[in-house]
C-alpha cells in the first residue's frame, strides 16, 4: 500500500521533557492505523506535528514522499491533512453547515466579468428590454407592479438584471475583488453529498448549542472531509462518546478506509484498537516501540508493549463490610447556570465501605450533584442526609459547645460506657467538662445531619469528614501556582488561634504524600502547575484521603492518567473503602465502573436512569440506560445495533457448531 | 501537488521554558535594564545631543548630587512605596484596583477638612490623630465602595473604581471653590496639624512609616492566614471556595485594609509634607504604583528596589532636561515608560526560548531530497511504493 505519510526520526522537546524521541512511522493509505500509548507518551503531539500544531525539533516529515515542512495548520490542509482535536473547535449559535464552510475561502467574484459576460449572452435582448420597459413606463407602468417583474424575469432573470444594471456603472471596478457567500445554496448541497456517502446522521441546519458531544463531533470530521482532507487524524474520539455512538463513528470510518483515504486514531483503549485498526503503532515514553498488524496480535501483547511490564488488568473488587447508609440523598434538584435542572430529583443512598459509581455521559449532572452534595452549589429542593457514625463513640468539645451536650443529654442522646443513660441534670459545669475530656458520654446512635443549605465552610466545622477530589482539579481543588506544601494547607490552614499560617504539618503531610504515593517532583516547594497530570492528582487525592474522611467523592479522578497512575487511584478508593468510607466514584470508563464499584448509579439527563448492581449489569445495559432520555432515535438505533449484533452472535455460534 | 511551493523551515520558532533557573531571570531582567539605560542615552544623543556618558553622569546627579536631592529621592520613594504597598493586596487578589490615586485622595481631603475645621481649636496632638483617623476612614470607605458592589453585584471594579478618581478630584476641586471664593484657587498652607519634623526634615517621618508598613504588609501577605486567603482567591476562586474561604468578606476585608494604606499615606502627604492639598496632589502616582508592585511580582521588599528606579529615573532625566534647556515634562515621561517597556518585555524571553532554524542533520534519505519538480515527487513516490510492496512481499 501507498504511504500517505512517512515521519522519519522526529524529535520534539519541551524544555527537558522529551515528548518524542527518535520517531518513524508511516501512515498509509486506505487503513485505519491506530497510535496506541499511555497518556502522556506522546501520542497526541506527535500527531499535531503533522498537524502544524506544532513543529519538531529534529526529522523530516513526507507527505506523498516527497519531503515537506509543516509549520501551521493552514500547511497541513494544504497537504490534505485534517486533525480532530478532542476539544471541539465551533461557533455555538452556528448552524452546522455554516460552521463547516466557515473560514474557507469564498470565490472571488468579480463584477466587471460578470458585467462582461452577461452583456455578451444578453446582447441584443438587453436593448430590446430596455426598448420594452420604456414603452412600459410610457404606458403608465409602474415599477413595483407584477407585470414589470414579469418582463424583466421572462428576459434575463432578476439577479442578471440587477448585475447588468449596477455593471454598467465606471466605480464598479472597486467591487473587482468582491467576494461573498453567494452560493450558499449550493455548498449545503456539496456537504449533503458528503453526509450521504459516509452515512452520517446530522442534520445540517441545526445549531451547534442544540447539539450532543456526538454530532459536534461528526461536524467536525465532515468539516475537514469538506477540505478535503485525504489524511484524517482523531484524537481520542471515543472518550466522550456512548458504546452506542462509537459503533456508529466506526461504521463511518470504515466508509472512509474503503475510500482510500488515511485515517489514524489516537486512543489508549485496547478493545477499540482491536476493532478498528489494521495497524497498531505503539508509544511508549515518547518512543515508537513497534507497528504491528492488528490481526497479529493481542491485547494481551499490546499491553505489554504499551506499558514495558505486565500489568495485571483486574481490579481487586472485595465486597462490603457491614454496608450502613452513611449519606442519603432526598429528591435533590440542582439547577446549573443557565436555570435549567442540571440535577433533576435524584435520590439514592450511599454506603459506607461501598464505592457507589456513578455512570453517565458525561454532561449529565454528575458535576452538579457532587459539588451540590459538597455545599458548592445551591440546592433547590430535596435533603441530603449525612449520617455521622457515631454510635459508641465518645462527644467532643471540638464540635458541640456544654450547652448543647447539656441539651442533647436531656433528649437521651447518649449513654455511659456501661450502658446507662446520661442524666446531666444537677451536674455542675466542671463535672460534665471532666465526663466529657475522659470520654465517658457516648452517642446512643448515628448523629444525623441534613448538609443542605450548608457551605463547605459549615460542614467542615460540623466535624463531618467529607473528602472531594473534583474534575478539573487546578481549577478546582488545587491552586496551580502554589507549591504543594501550599497546597496541603488548603485544608488545614484555618486550624489553630494565631495569625499566621503553621507550614509545618502541611510540609510533613506533602512529603509524606510524595513518599507513599511516589509523586515526581524536583521538590516539596514546586508550584503544582509544572507536575504532570498524574501527579497533580496524586497530590490531590492524597490530600483529600489525609484526613481520614468519612464521604469520599471523586469525580473523573482517573481523567487524562496512565495506566500505573490509574490503578494507583483505584487501589486507594478500594483502601478506603475498607476503611468503612463511602466513597462516590464518577467515572467515564464503563470498563472500570463495573469493575470498581460496588454498586451503579446511571445518571441521563439529569435523572436517575437506574440503580443497579456492578457486578451483575453488562456494559450494554448500562449504555442503553445513559442513552434512556436521550432522543427516542438514538434510542432505537442502539436497539437496532444490539440486535444486530445478537444476530450476529448467534450465527457465530451456528458457525461454530 | 502542483499548488504546493517550496517551504522551508521557519527562520526562529518560539519554545516554551519549562524550568527558569533563578539566576537565569534575574541575569535577564539586569540585561534588560542596562539596555534600557544604553538606549537611553543614544536617546538622549540623538534628541538633545548630550553625550551619553554626560547624561548618565548628570543623571545621578540629579538624583544623588546633594544631601537635599538625596532627601528629595527618599521623600518621593516613600511616597511611591506607600501608593504601591496599598495597591498590592487587591492585585494579589487579582482584584484590579485602579482607584489607590481617589483613594488617597479622599483620605488626604478628609484629613484636609480635620485640619481647617479643627485647627487651631483643639490641642494639636489630638487634632493629628483626629486627621489620621479620618484620613483613614476616608480611603476606606472610598476602596470599599467598590468591593461592595464587586462582591454584591459583580460590578466590574477596574471601571469602578476608574470613576470613582474622578469623583473624588471633582469633590476637592469643589470644596477649595468653597474655601478659598474668587481666589486663586488654591488652599493656603495649613499651620495646624503638621507632623514633628525629624532632624530637621518634614518627611523622615514618610520614610519612617514606608518601611515600616512594607515590613508588615511582607508579613501580611506572606505568613498570615489572611495573606494566605488573599492569594487562594487571586489564583482560584473556585479553590476557594471549594475549601470554604467566604470570597465575599475577604474581597471586602482586602479591599479595607488597601483603603487604609491610602488614608494613611493622604495623611502623611497632607500632614507629613505638603501641608495644603489640591486635586493634584497624588500626581498620576496611584497608577505609576500599579507598574511598581506588578514590577516587583507583588512582593513589599522588592517594591523598594522597583520604586527606587522609577523614582531614580524620573529625577535623573529631570536633571538632563534642565541640562538640555527643556521644560516640559514629557521626556522624562518617554524615558520611564521605554524603561518599563523593555523590563516588562524582557518576561518574555524568561518564558519563551526563541529557536533559530538550524540545517537538516538528519539523514538524507533517497525518497525526495527537497525535490521541488512534480515529476521527481512522482517517481519518488513510485519508488516508496515500490519499496512498501517489496516489503509486503518479505
Amino acid at each position: 500500500m501507498e504511504n500517505a505519510i512517512e515521519m522519519k526520526n522526529i524529535t520534539k522537546t519541551f524544555g527537558s521533557v522529551i515528548a518524542n524521541k527518535n520517531v518513524s512511522l508511516e501512515i498509509r493509505k486506505g487503513e485505519i492505523l491506530s497510535v496506541l500509548g499511555e497518556n502522556g507518551c506522546g501520542k497526541t503531539t506527535l500527531m499535531n506535528m503533522i498537524a502544524g500544531i506544532y513543529y519538531p525539533d529534529e526529522g523530516q516529515i513526507f507527505v506523498n514522499g516527497e519531503e515537506v515542512t509543516i509549520k501551521n495548520p493552514k500547511d497541513a490542509f494544504r497537504y490534505k491533512i485534517g486533525m480532530i482535536h478532542q476539544h471541539f473547535k465551533l461557533v455555538d449559535v452556528f448552524t452546522a453547515a455554516d460552521n463547516i464552510i466557515l473560514g474557507e475561502k469564498m470565490p472571488e467574484f468579480n463584477l466587471r466579468k460578470e458585467y462582461k459576460r452577461l452583456q455578451k449572452k444578453y446582447k441584443g435582448q438587453f436593448k430590446a428590454l430596455k426598448a420594452q420597459e420604456k414603452t412600459y413606463f410610457e404606458e403608465g407602468g409602474s415599477r413595483f407592479t407584477k407585470e414589470y417583474g414579469e418582463i424583466v424575469r421572462k428576459e434575463t432573470g432578476v439577479f442578471n438584471r440587477a448585475l447588468l444594471h449596477i455593471g454598467s456603472l465606471g466605480w464598479i471596478k472597486l467591487w473587482k475583488h468582491a467576494k461573498f457567500n453567494y452560493l450558499s445554496a449550493m455548498r449545503v448541497k456539496k456537504l449533503q453529498a458528503i453526509v450521504d456517502t459516509y452515512g452520517f446522521q446530522l442534520d445540517l441546519s441545526k445549531k451547534i448549542y442544540e447539539m450532543s458531544v456526538s454530532e459536534k463531533q461528526t461536524v467536525e470530521i465532515i468539516k475537514t472531509l469538506y477540505r478535503g482532507a485525504e489524511i484524517l487524524i482523531l484524537d481520542e474520539p471515543t472518550a466522550v462518546l456512548t458504546p452506542q455512538e462509537i459503533r456508529k463513528l466506526f461504521e463511518v470510518l470504515r466508509i472512509m478506509r474503503e475510500n482510500g483515504k488515511a485515517v489514524v486514531i489516537i486512543t489508549h483503549k485496547l478493545n477499540e484498537v482491536m476493532e478498528i485498526s489494521d495497524r497498531v503503532a505503539v508509544l511508549r515514553k515518547g518512543e515508537h516501540i513497534a507497528t504491528v498488524n492488528t490481526r497479529e496480535t493481542n491485547e494481551k501483547q499490546l499491553t505489554e508493549m504499551m506499558v514495558g511490564k505486565k500489568v495485571d488488568l483486574n481490579i481487586a473488587r472485595k465486597d462490603p463490610v457491614d454496608p450502613k447508609p452513611r449519606l442519603i440523598i432526598e429528591h435533590m434538584t440542582v439547577k446549573n447556570r443557565d436555570g435549567i435542572n442540571a440535577v433533576d430529583d435524584v435520590s439514592f443512598t450511599v454506603n459506607g465501605g461501598e464505592i457507589l459509581g456513578i455512570a453517565g455521559i458525561s454532561g449529565n449532572g454528575q458535576k452538579e450533584l457532587l459539588e451540590g452534595i459538597a455545599g458548592l452549589q445551591k440546592v433547590e429542593c430535596g435533603d441530603i442526609i449525612f449520617h455521622n457514625p457515631k454510635k459508641n463513640k465518645p462527644v467532643t468539645f471540638f464540635h458541640h459547645s456544654l450547652k448543647k451536650i447539656k441539651r442533647m443529654a436531656a433528649e437521651g442522646f447518649f449513654h455511659y460506657p456501661n450502658g446507662e443513660k446520661v442524666d446531666l441534670k444537677g451536674k455542675r459545669k466542671k463535672e460534665i467538662v471532666e465526663l466529657v475530656n475522659k470520654e465517658q458520654i457516648l452517642f446512643y446512635e448515628d448523629e444525623i445531619i441534613d448538609l443542605r443549605h450548608r457551605t463547605p465552610r459549615e460542614i467542615q466545622e460540623l466535624g463531618i469528614k467529607l473528602s472531594f477530589v473534583p474534575e478539573d482539579r487546578l481549577n478546582m481543588g488545587l491552586v496551580g501556582n502554589m507549591s504543594i506544601v501550599d497546597n496541603m494547607a488548603l485544608r488545614s490552614y484555618r486550624k489553630g488561634k494565631s495569625v499566621f499560617v503553621n507550614k509545618k504539618r502541611p510540609k510533613n503531610l506533602a512529603d509524606t504524600i510524595i513518599r507513599d504515593l511516589e509523586v515526581v517532583t524536583p521538590s516539596d516547594m514546586t508550584p503544582v502547575r509544572r507536575l504532570s497530570g498524574g501527579n497533580v492528582q496524586k497530590v490531590l487525592v492524597g490530600r483529600e484521603i489525609s484526613s481520614s474522611p468519612k464521604v469520599l467523592m471523586a469525580a473523573y479522578p482517573v481523567r487524562g492518567l496512565d495506566i500505573n497512575s490509574s490503578y494507583l487511584i483505584y487501589n486507594l478508593l478500594n483502601q478506603q473503602k475498607e476503611k468503612n468510607v463511602a466513597v462516590v466514584f464518577v467515572g467515564e470508563d464503563l470498563d472500570v465502573l463495573l469493575a470498581l464499584s460496588d454498586r451503579l448509579v446511571v445518571l441521563s439527563g439529569g435523572k436517575v436512569a437506574g440503580i443497579v448492581d456492578a457486578r451483575t449489569v453488562t456494559k450494554e445495559e448500562v449504555g442503553l440506560m445513559m442513552l434512556s432520555r436521550a432522543s427516542v432515535e438514538d434510542s432505537k438505533l442502539f436497539a437496532d445495533a444490539l440486535g444486530k449484533k445478537q444476530n450476529d452472535d448467534e450465527k457465530e455460534e451456528g458457525e461454530n457448531d | 501537488m502542483t499548488e504546493q511551493k517550496k517551504t522551508r523551515e521557519p527562520l526562529f520558532h518560539l519554545v516554551k521554558r519549562i524550568n527558569v533557573p533563578a539566576w537565569q531571570a534575574w541575569a535577564i531582567r539586569g540585561g534588560a535594564i542596562v539596555g534600557g539605560f544604553l538606549l537611553i542615552g543614544i536617546l538622549i544623543y540623538a534628541f538633545l545631543g548630550i553625550f551619553p556618558t554626560d547624561a548618565y553622569r548628570y543623571m545621578f546627579e540629579g538624583a544623588f548630587g546633594s544631601q537635599y536631592r538625596v532627601m528629595v529621592l527618599l521623600r518621593d520613594l516613600a511616597i511611591l512605596l506607600l501608593f504601591a504597598l496599598a495597591v498590592t493586596p487587591a492585585f494579589k487578589m487579582k482584584f484590579w484596583n485602579i482607584g489607590a490615586e481617589g483613594q488617597v485622595l479622599m483620605g488626604a481631603y478628609c484629613c484636609m477638612v480635620c485640619l481647617y475645621y479643627l485647627g487651631g481649636k483643639i490641642n494639636n496632638v489630638v487634632l493629628i490623630f483626629i486627621a489620621l483617623a479620618c484620613a483613614i476612614l476616608g480611603g476606606a470607605i472610598w476602596a470599599v465602595i467598590p468591593a461592595l458592589f464587586k462582591a454584591k453585584w459583580n460590578t466590574n471594579e477596574t471601571l469602578f473604581t476608574l470613576m470613582m478618581n474622578y469623583v473624588s478630584v471633582r469633590i476637592i476641586e469643589y470644596t477649595i471653590k468653597v474655601w478659598v471664593p474668587g481666589g486663586t484657587g488654591v488652599l493656603p498652607t495649613m499651620h495646624y496639624g503638621n507632623l514633628p519634623t525629624i532632624a530637621g526634615e518634614n518627611f523622615w517621618f514618610s520614610i519612617i512609616v514606608a518601611l515600616v508598613l512594607t515590613a508588615v504588609m511582607y508579613t501580611y501577605l506572606r505568613f498570615s492566614k489572611h495573606g494566605y486567603e488573599i492569594t487562594v482567591v487571586g489564583e482560584s476562586e473556585n479553590t476557594a471556595r471549594y475549601i470554604g474561604i467566604n470570597v465575599k468578606k475577604v474581597i471586602i476585608r482586602t479591599l479595607i485594609l488597601s483603603g487604609i494604606i491610602c488614608g494613611v499615606t493622604g495623611f502623611l502627604l497632607v500632614s507629613g509634607i505638603n501641608h495644603s492639598l489640591t486635586s493634584e496632589s497624588a500626581g498620576g502616582r496611584g497608577f505609576t504604583a500599579i507598574l511598581v508592585s506588578w514590577l516587583a511580582k507583588f512582593n513589599p521588599v522588592g517594591m523598594i528596589f522597583t520604586s527606587l528606579l522609577v523614582v531614580f529615573l524620573s529625577a535623573g532625566t529631570d536633571e538632563i532636561m534642565t541640562k538640555g534647556g527643556i521644560t516640559t515634562s514629557f521626556f522624562s515621561q518617554v524615558v520611564t515608560g521605554l524603561m518599563f517597556l523593555l523590563i516588562i518585555g524582557c518576561e518574555f524571553f524568561i518564558n519563551y526560548k526563541i529557536v533559530f532554524r538550524h540545517h537538516a542533520e538528519a539523514p538524507k534519505t533517497p525518497i525526495g531530497t527537497g525535490s521541488t519538480t512534480a515529476e521527481t515527487a512522482l517517481t519518488a513516490s513510485e519508488d516508496a511504493s515500490a519499496d512498501a510492496a517489496k516489503e509486503e512481499n518479505v
